[in-house]
């Protein structure tokens, strides 16, 4: 089952690349730009049966080693 | 007494650490693969600088689950002695044996430089050669030493005197100026709240013999082998 994990820094904690690739933007002429946040994105392809246990299980690695939870928030979706 | 040196996969400062532990310190020392299960007869365990597991996901997070950390774990709860170099310190920190963590530098570079450093308490078993209040100059060399953590936890971090370590200017002065790389408070260095577990970013282990320029580091190795030697017994 594949699972899509996104890792984005908590609000409030510093985001130098977020800050700097906005920056780039606004440089370049865009316009209407609030924020710019930059994460990870991670494609888990997971041996379960349900939607409900690639959830419980992508979940849990997320909380012990994908995320740093610290400075990080996680979502977890599950495809299909 | 006895030093034994963690090596991971990506470890390239153990054989400094292991140098200055055996030949300028003149203790023994050993170094300890990171899938040993077992740290006998060790009074101080080192982790070194470098790049383990090549930085991958976050800096030291997966060398964290490295079976030789679970002893690490237990040897400092147990009281013994532990320093983490750089990338020793995102290792413990991820680990959760100190508390935050080291994020990308607030200027996204890699820092190689010598910096100045004021030690904020010397009544450790890391810094009992120094006095409070001195300046030493260290070198750095990192990505990811912007330290952060909440709020809480910095206010106890300041409270309990864990704040070890500050990037100042050289004449000790606590600046945004003399902040490297974006450190919450200009921490450069903290200890856990038992005072047995040391993270720092910067290196004294290349500043320890003076044919290199300078000594400024070599007093935490003195101030761990007073520790040990006062002590006594192996706590591994």
């Amino acid at each position: 089952m594949k699972v899509n994990v996104y890792v984005t820094l908590k609000k409030g904690v510093l985001d130098p690349q977020g800050k700097a690739v906005a920056g780039a933007l606004v440089e370049l002429g865009f316009k209407g730009l609030r924020g710019l946040k930059i994460g990870k994105f991670m494609e888990l392809d997971l041996d379960v049966q349900t939607a409900q246990d690639a959830r419980k299980l992508a979940e849990e690695m997320c909380r012990k080693l994908l995320a740093n939870t610290v400075i990080e928030d996680f979502r977890v979706e599950v495809e299909g | 007494m006895k030093f034994g040196i963690v090596v991971f996969p990506g470890s390239n400062c153990d054989h400094d650490c292991y140098h200055v532990a055996r030949h300028v310190s003149g203790q023994s020392a050993e170094y300890v693969w990171h899938r040993t299960a077992g740290l006998k007869g060790l009074d101080c365990v080192i982790l070194p600088g470098g790049f383990s597991y090549g930085d991958y996901l976050r800096t030291g997070a997966i060398a964290r689950f490295s079976p030789v950390m679970a002893e690490v774990e237990r040897f400092a709860k147990k009281g013994g002695l532990v320093v983490g170099i750089c990338n020793g310190f995102q290792i413990l920190c991820e680990a959760g044996i100190l508390p935050g963590v080291l994020m990308r530098n607030r200027d996204l570079k890699f820092i190689c430089d010598s910096v100045y450093v004021r030690v904020e308490n010397a009544k450790t078993p890391f810094t009992s050669s120094y006095r409070e209040g001195r300046v030493l100059r260290l070198p750095i060399a990192h990505a990811d030493g912007n330290y952060f953590t909440d709020g809480d936890t910095l206010k106890r971090l300041e409270d309990n005197g864990q704040i070890i370590f500050r990037y100042s200017t050289p004449d000790g002065e606590v600046s945004a100026e003399a902040n490297p790389n974006g450190s919450l408070g200009n921490i450069a260095g903290i200890v856990n709240r038992g005072g047995n577990v040391l993270g720092l970013m910067p290196h004294p282990e290349r500043v320890s013999e003076e044919v290199l320029g300078s000594i400024d580091g070599r007093g935490i190795f003195e101030s761990i082998v007073r520790a040990a030697q006062a002590r006594g017994t192996h706590l591994s």
